[in-house]
């Protein structure tokens, strides 16, 4: 089957229905060994224990900002080739990336309490990411408050390219601007700062986070084409009822 | 295992992070069992979409 073909939301129905249930227990099987992973972590020798909240708030904030990433892929789908399933796509990951995204802000606040000594400050990267979260509610609320989904769709997808100039912001902030957050760990030139016994399960768990995240994406963009679909036949029969009382 | 003197926070940011995952695999499935439910019941009383009139001919 080639790639275009996919664009066919018949056949990508089809192809969701096949994909699902393998993808699903892929996701179970990498949360049973991340998990497992990370509750045998060592603590870290600052923080103790508190490192395990790592485990949940770095994989939300990578998923947060790569639903947006996603988003915004669809949305120059939507807007330059006003491809139907672009827009099902763009759809289908603003609540993911919301949830993903409300998990970082809120596990991120909780492990900030025992190590910084408070739950929130209005640093760069605190602000940037609640900025996020701002964004993909304003985003959902274009898309299910339109009355043209048409015209919400090609809204949101403008709202989605203009919010992503907020990622750079995101990753950068903590180099651009004096922040109580520390600076990037994993992801930074000269190789992880973080010691393997660490690293491995926070690897293991935004992996399992990451397959979580693309298992849910194909259901909610399956469920979308089913609603698109629901949306249409209703209207058909709206149509055949006014015509048979005229 | 010992959670250590802050073993509240970390139970915490688990179960909050447990409750959305679920929230939304149980919104995901319930979703998809309304839609079916619904397309279905819209077949039965005879509607049909075009394309599918057209892949039947």
């Amino acid at each position: 089957m080639a790639l275009i073909d996919l664009a066919n939301p018949t056949r990508f129905l089809r192809l969701a229905d096949r994909v699902l249930p393998w993808l699903a227990a892929a996701t179970v099987l990498a949360f049973a060994v991340g998990l497992t992973q990370a509750m045998n972590a060592p603590d870290d020798y600052q923080q103790g224990a508190t490192v395990k909240i790592m485990f949940l708030h770095v994989p939300g904030a990578w998923l947060g900002m790569f639903g947006w990433t996603v988003m915004s892929v669809a949305a120059l789908g939507t807007l330059v080739w006003r491809h139907p399933l672009a827009d099902v796509a763009g759809k289908a990951a603003a609540p993911l990336g919301a949830a993903f995204t409300f998990i970082c802000l809120v596990t991120g606040s909780l492990w900030g309490r025992p190590t910084w000594g408070t739950y929130w400050v209005w640093d760069a990267r605190l602000t940037s990411m609640l900025v996020l979260l701002l964004l993909y509610l304003g985003v959902i609320a274009l898309y299910w408050t339109a009355e043209d989904p048409n015209r919400g769709s090609r809204a949101a997808a403008v709202l989605t390219l203009v919010g992503a100039l907020n990622l750079p912001i995101i990753k950068f902030s903590v180099d651009w601007w004096n922040t109580l957050h520390q600076p990037a760990s994993v992801l930074r030139l000269g190789g992880s700062a973080i010691d393997p016994s660490i690293l491995i399960p926070l690897l293991v768990m935004a992996f399992a986070f990451t397959l979580l995240f693309v298992t849910l994406h194909l259901a909610t963009m399956r469920n979308e084409i089913l609603r698109r679909r629901l949306r249409t036949m209703q209207m058909m029969q709206a149509q055949a009822l006014a015509e048979a009382g005229a | 295992m010992n959670l250590g003197p802050h073993a509240d926070f970390i139970i915490v940011a688990y179960a909050v992070t447990a409750f959305v995952v679920a929230a939304m695999i149980a919104w995901v499935v319930l979703d998809h069992a309304a839609l079916r439910r619904m397309l279905g019941d819209l077949e039965e009383q005879g509607v049909t979409r075009r394309s599918r009139r057209k892949d039947e001919a």
